[in-house]
């Protein structure tokens, strides 16, 4: 996993309520496609033109936000569909980190599993930051400091956010969670014979 | 102390304690599917892991495969591809597959419970956000990504933060037309696609005791849809009944032993939960959504709103995009849209009861002339179970399509689509953009809503409809 420590970058905005996993990247991109190569279809459906050019009105589409590296996003961002994908799609673009005031639950852990920072703040900071950026056309930078858990607006003012312990290490670190649980296989095999004893009705119709 | 149903089942199944309010959890079981099934089992191999416990994982392909009439696993070739992984990988490592055509094949959510395979009291993950629909049964179940499968298959567990304990209580009895659909529908219309973020939902109350164990499945499979990853209803009488000698369930005195362990479950009286919300079964009337997020949702006797009364610039953005892409203009009566298309099916309402109530108010019509109207069951029991009642005559005579088991247009990963601009009335979950297909616009509403719309050729009003 790739490792996060800072990030740097003008923050787009893109604030509406709910946007989905459908959206960020529709299933048919994903039907025996891998991890890599989704970029150009992230947002596909709101980014292009039916003949395929780019949309000027997508938020994404103007020259300041192209190369941005954070998302503002609106309320319950990365709703939906359990998509992996979605991820994917995102970093294809360029995004490693998403501000948004809340997040799907299932895109909210799939953003740790690949090393893209989803962080919380509150709705009011989110539309704060869109105003500067957009006050200075996108010329002036947000910046995400995960080491010190704070964001730094573009007019310089600090905003605390906080990251599970877990997830700030396993983000800082690159760490692969596999190993890690498997270090505590003794554990997870002692946890499965009391259980096998205490609840033979679970097991005994499926086990081999 | 008195303790809510989710936790009696989440504790027991901590392995390790995490810190930081996260735990290691032991999973029962692992549905996995044709869409990223066999890629997770191969990936598990390629990073050098070997899959933990074969005998808990269960494969059926669902999403990428064709329903047309006649299909088989090559009619849609890029699902081929997908399934002839998932076929490989799982004969590789000893992973349960139904198979195309097979007894047992079905969609995930539908098969699952139809087999055993989840029973109350148990874990259950599958890379699927639908997956919350297994608490119909009582299940701890819910959905997870590409890597978080990976890690179940690779250990059999997986490290999840406890989530927070919601409940909906639904009191009284169901008005005229009104469905479990309507009623899930019509909370998250009322309480927002976010108000279960970071909760695990329970149902209660007397509405969902009077359910059916199919009644609760469509209730649990919206609740991601209200943002909460798990849905549960308690166990009782009526799912031990449902459940009792299904392929996979316990039988002789483990079926005892489990039955008596299943009554200990339900939410004890007195114990917290931290948001606790009810609903009058009076106040909610057969339900249609609108806009693009289920939350945009109407009594079938609605008006489309005014973005200018959004309640925050966010949603006033998502309300406007949502009109234009539905072309839908504020204050028009939702009832009488003309619709061209009608789908029945999905893991939401596929299962027998949701095509008896749809074939009850066919009979005796036909479906309007410029409608497309497919029916397709949730798996090859439902499909036989209704074929042998009768049911797929009932469709047919109306001017439905028959169709094979799968998800089909409820996700459109299979080369099927409703088309550019088409309006379809859909029984599936999510009206998302393009969700059935480039430009199509979704409307989502319960089997006998989605009914009375093909024959009127509009959105309509079930209770003029009456059987």
């Amino acid at each position: 996993m790739e490792k996060f420590t800072t990030v740097s970058g003008p923050a787009a905005p893109m604030l509406s309520a709910n946007v989905d996993t459908d959206v960020i990247i529709p299933i048919q991109r994903l039907v025996g496609t891998g991890r890599t190569g989704l970029g150009p279809y992230a947002f596909e459906r709101l980014r292009y033109n039916k003949d395929g050019s780019d949309n000027p009105d997508f938020v994404l589409n103007r020259p300041q936000y192209r190369d941005s590296p954070i998302l503002l996003a609106g309320p319950n961002f990365g709703c939906g569909s359990s998509r992996e994908g979605a991820v994917w799609a995102l970093m294809g673009m360029g995004f490693r980190a998403v501000l948004a005031p809340s997040f799907g639950d299932i895109f909210f852990n799939n953003c740790f599993q690949n090393g893209m920072l989803p962080i919380a703040l509150p709705e009011e900071t989110i539309r704060q930051i869109a105003t500067e950026t957009e006050a200075a056309q996108g010329a002036r930078h947000t910046r995400v400091d995960l080491a010190r858990q704070v964001v730094v607006t573009p007019d310089g003012h600090e905003v605390p956010f906080t990251v599970d312990a877990r997830k700030r290490e396993a983000l800082l670190e690159g760490l692969d969670d596999i190993a890690l649980t498997l270090r505590m296989q003794d554990r997870i095999n002692a946890w499965y014979a009391a259980d096998r004893a205490a609840r033979p009705w679970a097991w005994e119709s499926v086990e081999r | 102390m008195p303790a809510t149903m989710f936790d009696k089942i989440w504790d027991p199944h901590v392995v390790a304690d995490l810190g930081g309010g996260w735990s290691l959890l032991y999973c029962d079981r692992v549905l996995v599917h044709d869409l990223s099934g066999g890629r997770a089992l191969q990936e598990v191999g390629e990073a050098g892991y070997k899959v933990a416990r074969p005998d808990l994982v269960f494969a059926t392909p669902d999403h990428a495969v064709s329903s047309a009439p006649g299909r088989t696993s090559e009619t849609f070739p890029t699902g081929a591809r997908l399934l002839a992984g998932l076929r490989q990988r799982a004969a590789e490592t000893g992973v349960r597959l139904f198979d195309l055509g097979q007894d047992g094949n079905g969609i995930v959510h539908v098969m699952g419970p139809e087999l055993g395979i989840v029973l109350p009291g148990t874990t259950l993950v599958c890379g699927d956000s639908h997956t919350c629909t297994n608490g119909g049964v009582g299940s701890l179940a819910f959905g997870i990504g590409a890597s978080e499968l990976r890690h179940v298959l690779a250990t059999q567990t997986l490290p999840q933060k406890k989530p927070k304990r919601m409940r909906i209580r639904f009191e009284g009895t169901a008005p005229p037309g009104v469905t479990p659909k309507d009623m899930i529908l019509a909370a998250i219309g009322r309480f927002g696609a976010a108000a279960g973020t970071g909760y695990a939902m329970e149902y209660a109350g007397s509405a969902v005791r009077a359910l059916s164990v199919e009644g609760r499945l469509t209730l649990c499979n919206l609740s991601i849809e209200m943002g909460a990853k798990i849905g549960m209803v308690a166990p009782d009488e009526t799912t031990f009944a449902w459940l009792a000698g299904r392929d996979f369930a316990p039988k002789g005195a483990a079926w005892e032993a489990a039955v008596k362990a299943w009554r200990a479950l339900p939410t004890d009286e007195g114990a917290s939960f931290d948001r606790d919300l009810l609903i009058d079964m009076r106040d909610i009337a057969p339900q249609i959504t609108w806009g693009t997020s289920p939350e945009q949702v109407l009594p079938v006797t609605g008006r489309v709103p005014d973005p200018a009364e959004a309640p925050s610039p966010e949603k006033r953005t998502a309300w406007e995009a949502a009109l234009t892409y539905m072309g839908l203009t504020p204050g028009q009566e939702i009832a009488g849209t003309k619709v061209d298309w009608v789908f029945i099916g999905s893991c939401t309402n596929s299962r027998i009861e949701d095509l008896r109530a749809a074939a009850a108010v066919l009979r005796g019509r036909k479906v309007a002339p410029h409608v497309t109207a497919w029916v397709v069951p949730g798996s090859e029991r439902v499909k036989h179970e209704a074929e042998a009642e009768g049911l797929h005559t009932a469709f047919r005579e109306a001017g439905f399509e028959w169709r094979e088991p799968g998800c089909a247009l409820c996700v459109a990963a299979n080369g099927e689509s409703v088309p550019p601009g088409a309006r379809c009335v859909s029984t599936s979950n999510r009206n998302f953009v393009g969700r059935q297909g480039t430009g199509a616009r979704t409307h989502l509403a319960s089997p006998a809503m989605a009914a009375a719309a093909a024959v009127a050729g509009a959105i309509a009003d079930v209770r003029q409809f009456a059987a």
